[in-house]
């Protein structure tokens, strides 16, 4: 039973870290229409400013918000006005080119990071790294607690601004209809830069709230990229409750399929709900609940 | 394309040169691992390219097929001791069934869904393999002695296996499969209109692809004497620099992803070499970096990659050519 | 002898009924103008019979086959070919590549397809594009590759939609003069979409009216032009 809880509890905790890596991925997947596969080493990217400025600066890394997210925010919105947008208007043999893209950028941003910080494994230490709270025989990591509130505003405040904002209606128009937005007068243009900046701001707050849980190093990313389109396909594309849903399941998927199950094949379990959902539930989760 | 002739001169030429190629320098063995290493690309691309570049059904987890041929030679060897020679003919075969097994699933996809499928399926595998320690011996690999010391039998061996894979190619364009397989990737449902059973078809083009990446895969176990679930089924360096030396090549064209091997090679020894001595050392690290940008200018500015987009780039240096010499 | 007919067929997308219990029948050898407002659910037929959409009731027969839930490839192979409004050329491939892949339906051989091609590329009078790209074709060289591909298929039925669409006059004479000797040479049962009114008044044998996915009225073009209610529906911003 006290496995059980604590599976359960570590699950919803971990899902609530994951729904917001799975949001941005979500709102970029909504509105450009491609999946990103830069993604996680977007988020690698933040984890390293927040190391460098608590490694060099002594900054703690909960503060670091402050760079990281803006950071990865400018880099992000360069990378798809320079190099992603411009590939909309070029005929290509394949479809995917801007899929491809994101690939390019992925490796580019990784072999950078192993440049400058090399390979080794990196983490920060601070005074609640490692600290629990013990309930009864069930123990609440502090650091995943935290990163668990904070994904939790995150959340609300991204909902918030899909949904009462001048910018939030813009971005949804776009992601619904490219073409009729555009003649409303939205800037497609503008929009699909903006988005993926947002998109990698979310991620980029989410590295640096798990970078006091984590190892960081240069190849982390991608299994976060996979991790992030496994969320957003089971919660469902463009949905911000789909997300959250998401990546609960996942989370719990992983932590019970890896105390019941195996291990091993921890970081199968997604995949394999992935495949499942993609084949024989194409609307995501929540096309279960639509009646 | 039905005015070409089926195999040029200077193809020919190709193919004899590459034979010749030990017999008119003396390599050191480091170069000859090279060689045998963009022969082995060429195969993997070009397979890929049937699938992806052909018939438009864009892969990420071709490595899905590389490691399953590489384990149908390794398996039978590590549970009975059979001899890893026999993959050159189950590591085709074994790649075809699992081809058509994943296709069922896959191929109910469309465009980006169709990548994260496959994506998926291969890292499926690629855990499964580390985790079933009964049949894989799991993350410590199979390690096997190696026939021969000397590499140029392996080099005459992959030769074979890239002719085969460009002459499948090649042979398969030319007829009512290939003519179905540039439909289905320019237009799903116009194909449909015209009689063509897409699902079929494609089923057609993953088979054929995936039995020559299969048998690269069953070659590189007979070649490097060892195989780990994390180098055979890699999402990065198997499936997608599959891709790059696709993209980068030219998809859709019989020669692209042959240049796209020599281009990736050349440029990651030029550079973990640091330009063979001549540079400083901290250059040997920004291999993988430099094939990053080249990827990404290639995309921007070579849709069509080297060899689809070559009147573009002979085009260009000739107008530089000439602005130089009115200077 | 009718060679397809449809039985009381509907298609419904969510809520919206797009076409509602439509019954006619093609006789073998005729010309078959199907004509509405925009909207009212042209295309959405031709997509049933060719099975892009399933549809919600009713049946489709094809020479005495139910071909109702038959796929797309199938329908193709049974012998209706058919055209698309929104132009699909293979456009990465020569005007003649595209004619060939639709030829190998019939024919196994890669000569066998080149002589069809060959036909077909005379046929529709394409022969002097052949080796252009199908993608930088002008629009009535598109529209002329639609039915070229479909021809290559060996059809008994022909389903041509909006084929005329954006034609000057000269190009539209040539478009009528290719329809007609369709069904004169070829033998080929034809129904036609088409907005232009000259077109489809000239040319069809039969008119089928449809507005709002329902069956207003048929019969011979005359017929049809008279009246009222096809005239309110369908041409009535032009009476006024």
């Amino acid at each position: 039973m006290e496995m059980f809880l604590q599976s359960l509890i570590s699950g919803l905790l971990v899902g609530g870290l994951y729904a917001i890596i799975g949001l941005g991925m979500s709102l970029i997947m909504g509105v450009l229409k491609i999946i990103n596969l830069a993604h996680g080493q977007l988020m690698m990217v933040a984890m390293y400013v927040s190391w460098s400025a608590w490694n060099y600066l002594g900054i703690d890394p909960y503060l670091s918000v402050v760079l990281s997210v803006p950071f990865t925010f400018y880099l992000a919105k360069f990378l798809s006005k320079y190099l992603l947008n411009p590939l909309i208007e070029k005929d290509s043999i394949l479809p995917e080119n801007q899929v491809l893209m994101t690939v390019g950028i992925g490796m580019v941003l990784v072999e950078l990071a192993r440049f400058l910080f090399t390979s080794d494994y990196r983490s920060v230490q601070t005074s609640y790294t490692g600290q629990a709270w013990d309930l009864g025989g069930v123990s609440i990591s502090i650091p995943l607690l935290i990163a668990f509130i904070v994904s939790l505003l995150l959340t609300a405040g991204l909902f918030y601004l899909l949904m009462k904002t001048d910018l939030g209606r813009s971005i949804r128009a776009t992601a619904q209809d490219r073409l009729a937005a555009s003649l409303m007068g939205v800037s497609a243009e503008k929009i699909t830069v903006l988005t993926y900046g947002i998109g990698s701001a979310l991620i980029a707050a989410a590295g640096t709230f798990f970078l006091p849980i984590f190892y960081l190093y240069p190849d982390v990313g991608p299994e976060f990229t996979a991790k992030a389109f496994v969320i957003t396909i089971l919660g469902g594309l463009g949905s911000t409750v789909g997300a959250i849903t998401g990546g609960i399941v996942l989370a719990l998927a992983e932590t019970f399929g890896a105390t019941y199950l195996s291990s091993g094949y921890r970081d199968a379990y997604g995949l394999i709900i992935f495949l499942l959902v993609l084949v024989f539930l194409p609307g995501g989760l929540k096309s279960l609940t639509k009646v | 394309m039905h005015n070409d002739k089926f195999i040029s001169k200077s193809e020919i030429g190709i193919f004899i040169f590459a034979l010749a190629l030990p017999f008119i320098f003396d390599f050191s063995p480091y170069i000859q691992g090279l060689l045998i290493f963009v022969v082995l690309w060429v195969v993997l691309g070009t397979s890929w390219n049937l699938l992806a570049g052909y018939t438009g059904q864009v892969s990420f987890g071709h490595a899905a097929f590389f490691g399953i041929g590489a384990y149908a030679a390794g398996v039978p060897f590590f549970l009975f001791k059979v001899s890893p020679w026999w993959g050159l003919l189950f590591g085709g075969i074994t790649a075809v069934i699992l081809g058509y097994l994943l296709g069922i699933v896959v191929f109910r996809l469309r465009g980006p869904y169709f990548a994260l499928g496959t994506l998926a399926a291969a890292e499926i595998l690629r855990i499964a393999f580390g985790q079933e320690e009964w049949l894989t011996n799991g993350h410590n690999g199979i390690l096997y002695m190696t026939t021969w010391v000397s590499k140029y039998p392996y080099y005459f061996i992959i030769l074979a296996i890239a002719a085969g894979t460009i002459l499948t190619v090649k042979v398969v364009m030319r007829r009512r499969e290939g003519y179905y397989f540039l439909s289905i990737r320019e237009d799903e449902d116009a194909a449909s209109a015209i009689g063509i059973n897409a699902s079929k078809y494609k089923n057609i083009s993953m088979g054929l692809s995936s039995f020559w990446a299969g048998m690269a895969g069953a070659f590189y176990f007979i070649y490097m004497g060892f195989i780990d679930p994390e180098t055979v089924f890699a999402l990065h360096n198997i499936s997608i620099i599959s891709i790059l030396v696709g993209i980068i090549g030219g998809v859709g064209t019989i020669w692209g992803p042959a240049i796209g091997a020599i281009i990736m090679v050349l440029l990651q020894e030029t550079f973990r070499s640091a330009f063979f001595g001549f540079a400083p050392q901290w250059v040997s690290g920004m291999h993988a970096f430099v094939f990053g940008l080249l990827v990404i200018f290639v995309i921007l500015y070579l849709p069509g990659g080297v060899v689809g987009d070559w009147d573009l780039i002979r085009k260009k240096l000739h107008l530089k050519r000439k602005s130089e010499m009115k200077k | 002898m009718s060679i397809l007919s449809l039985k009381n067929v509907t298609k419904n997308f969510g809520g919206l009924t797009a076409v509602n219990n439509v019954s006619f029948d093609v006789e073998e050898g005729e010309i078959l103008g199907l004509i509405g407002p925009n909207g009212s659910g042209k295309t959405t037929i031709f997509n049933l019979i060719n099975h892009f959409f399933p549809v919600s009731s009713g049946d489709i027969i094809f020479k005495g086959n139910n071909i109702t839930h038959k796929k797309t490839h199938e329908i193709a192979m049974l012998g209706i070919g058919r055209t698309f409004q929104v132009v699909k050329p293979l456009k990465r491939l020569s005007v003649a590549d595209n004619i060939m892949a639709a030829a190998f339906s019939r024919e196994s051989t890669f000569e066998g397809a080149k002589r069809v091609t060959r036909e077909v590329l005379e046929f529709t009078h394409l022969d002097h594009v052949a080796h252009q790209k199908a993608g930088g074709l002008p629009i009535a060289g598109r529209k002329r590759l639609e039915i070229a591909k479909a021809l290559a298929t060996r059809p008994t039925l022909l389903l041509l939609d909006e084929t005329a669409a954006g034609l000057n006059p000269a190009e539209l004479d040539e478009a009528i003069d290719i329809i007609r000797a369709i069904r004169s040479d070829l033998g080929i049962t034809i129904i036609i979409v088409e907005h232009i009114m000259k077109v489809i008044m000239n040319i069809s044998d039969r008119i089928h009216a449809i507005a709002y996915g329902t069956t207003i009225t048929e019969g011979s073009p005359a017929e049809v032009a008279a009246n009222p209610t096809v005239i309110e529906a369908y041409l009535g911003s032009d009476y006024h």
